[in-house]
């Protein structure tokens, strides 16, 4: 189940990765290609798929977390405030007593720095942009960063 | 059409209880009043076995958690959080049933909450204090409580410490794991289970000590049971003279080792576990899980189990085992004659609803009868109280409305209910004659 949905993604980057080269010779035929970068709406079903696989069991399917528990995703400056903070929250994982408006939350999040940089640039890009929050994409540039300076 | 059965014969019974509480002059104590509560028109929104009928008796606006009534009907509220500085409300009930917020007292949130000899027992997330009453039942000094326990484990999982007392004067504590399921980085991937898991020293079960000794620490009291991962319901059983603990299962099979379980048996598993303990049980907890599907204590995976392989180890066996996830919050054993006859020393169980079922639908947010004879579990368990979520929508969400968490019983037989959603109290009561 798994690998099938390995081989989808990797099928799918591929595929992102030769339309985006393709339209890019066309247009800007002196650049040359950079990392890939997806389109909006590719990344965040793409982390839609990320978030179903490895934060969908706390954070909920509507985002809104747990009381007492696993916080909401929901217009907090966590998740639309500083993109490398929320970068580092993902791969080290979160073990501050949050509080977000007047309710605390305690639960223990593990690291998942075993996600790529694509699949985490995916997944917070799908937060981002989902639950009623609308913000900036993430890059996979940015997680690198942020991965480079832990 | 059920609902609407029960509604229609309800309503001219409560036009008559109405009238009949109108025309009855008001008592100034309502409690020994018994027969004239009447349930509200929509029964609190709640479903219920026919006969029985509930009511608001407060909304408190906090995170109620346990909750103990009086012989004279007041009632005291334990709160995860102090609301405007009270850690512990305590209401007072008209006539008819209807409570009000009359003080509050203690800064400290919270779960536990107990009556006995007539003190009150109530515990913050690592103490546990006790007021002396006075005949009405009142709290002397809610600012100077005598400190019984103090310096107990806190993590960052599992912080409550739910309380009971025994008849021979001991007080018994959980101290829930402060881990899932004692891996060695908590809820990852495939991490593995720490060998002699370490936080069972000082959590992760059930420590006795005494009722009336101040300032007692973990050397003054007794590990009473182990591997139980955390409780929040536990109740004294009178009649066998015996610890009943629900334990909250370990949560996220499938994330930690998708490849041995689906999401849909990750929903389902482990077993939310009624133990009945003697002192010095180990109940398995991180090393098994109890999977009610294969009545078998099953090694955890943390610990080289395929979920098939049994676990090894002198561990005891629930008494009795509900679906994964639900949240055992409260448990209470009916000694009350308000109910019919089945329900005597039957256990009510408050299942707070789960949230580690997602990407499957949540269920619970109800409360559970569990029909006992002897002393055991006897026959099915069977939803008694219904429909806190709302709707059915709200309840697969796990969006629900109202969540149930402590339950007590009234001098009359009545059961309390509260709600640590809303802050909502209610009271369920038998009509039928």
């Amino acid at each position: 189940m798994k690998k099938i949905f390995i081989l989808t993604l990797l099928m799918g980057i591929s595929a992102t990765c030769l339309f985006a080269q393709a339209k890019k010779t066309v247009k800007k035929p002196v650049k040359k290609p950079a990392a890939p970068v997806r389109g909006l709406t590719s990344s965040i079903a793409a982390g839609k798929k990320v978030y179903t696989l490895y934060c969908v069991s706390c954070h909920q399917l509507d985002g809104g977390g747990v009381q007492n528990l696993n916080p909401p995703l929901i217009k907090t400056t966590y998740v639309l405030g500083n993109k490398g903070k929320l970068a580092k929250i993902v791969l080290n994982g979160f073990n501050d007593n949050v509080e977000i408006d007047g309710n605390t939350y305690s639960n223990t999040m593990p690291p998942l720095n075993i996600l790529k940089d694509q699949e985490i640039a995916d997944v917070l890009t799908y937060v981002r942009n989902s639950f009623g929050n609308k913000a900036s994409a993430v890059t996979v540039a940015e997680v690198k960063k942020a991965r480079a300076s832990k | 059409m059920k609902k609407k059965l029960i509604f229609t014969s309800i309503v001219p019974l409560l036009a008559l209880a109405g009238i009949f509480v109108l025309c009855s002059p008001k008592k100034s104590s309502g409690l020994e009043n018994t027969g004239t509560i009447a349930p509200d028109a929509n029964n609190a929104g709640l479903k219920l076995p026919d006969g029985f009928g509930a009511e608001v008796t407060a909304e408190t606006g906090a995170q109620a958690r346990h909750i103990v009534v009086t012989p004279n009907g007041l009632i005291y509220v334990k709160l995860a959080r102090p609301k405007d500085g009270k850690g512990i409300l305590v209401l007072q009930q008209d006539a008819n049933g209807k409570a009000t917020v009359k003080s509050g007292f203690g800064n400290y949130g919270g779960t536990g909450i107990y009556l006995k000899n007539r003190y009150l027992y109530a515990s913050s997330n690592q103490e546990v204090f006790r007021y002396k009453l006075n005949a009405q039942n009142e709290v002397i000094d809610p600012n100077a409580p005598e400190k019984i326990i103090t310096g107990l484990k806190m993590g960052r999982e599992h912080e409550t410490k739910s309380i009971t007392l025994d008849n021979d004067g001991n007080i018994y504590v959980n101290v829930g794991a402060y881990s899932n399921s004692c891996q060695e980085v908590d809820r990852q991937l495939h991490s593995m289970g720490i060998k002699g898991c370490p936080i069972l020293d000082s959590a992760g079960g059930i420590w006795q000590f005494k009722a009336d000794k101040p300032n007692q620490t973990y050397k003054d009291g007794v590990r009473y049971t182990t591997g139980l991962r955390n409780v929040v319901g536990l109740d004294w059983n009178i009649q066998l003279n015996q610890l009943f603990v629900m334990q909250h299962g370990r949560d996220q099979l499938h994330d930690i080792f998708p490849e041995m379980y689906t999401t849909q048996q990750s929903a389902l598993l482990p077993a939310e576990c009624m133990y009945a303990l003697k002192k010095g049980d180990n109940a398995g907890w991180p090393y098994m899980y109890y999977d009610q599907i294969q009545h078998k204590k099953i090694m955890a995976p943390e610990y080289g189990g395929d979920g098939k392989k049994e676990a090894v180890g002198n561990f005891i066996d629930p008494v009795a085992a509900y679906p994964g996830h639900l949240a055992p919050n409260g448990l209470l054993f009916y000694t009350g004659n308000m109910f019919p006859e089945k329900y005597k020393n039957g256990a009510f169980i408050a299942f707070h609803g789960s949230w580690n079922r997602s990407p499957e639908p949540q269920a619970g947010a109800f409360v559970v009868f569990q029909p006992f004879k002897n002393g055991k579990p006897d026959g099915d368990w069977e939803i008694f109280a219904d429909n806190f979520a709302g709707t059915p929508q709200k309840a697969a969400s796990g969006r629900a409305d109202h969540k149930p968490c402590g339950l007590a019983q009234g001098a009359d037989g009545s059961l309390y209910v509260t709600d640590d959603v809303k802050g909502t109290v209610y009271r369920i009561t038998y009509n039928k004659k």
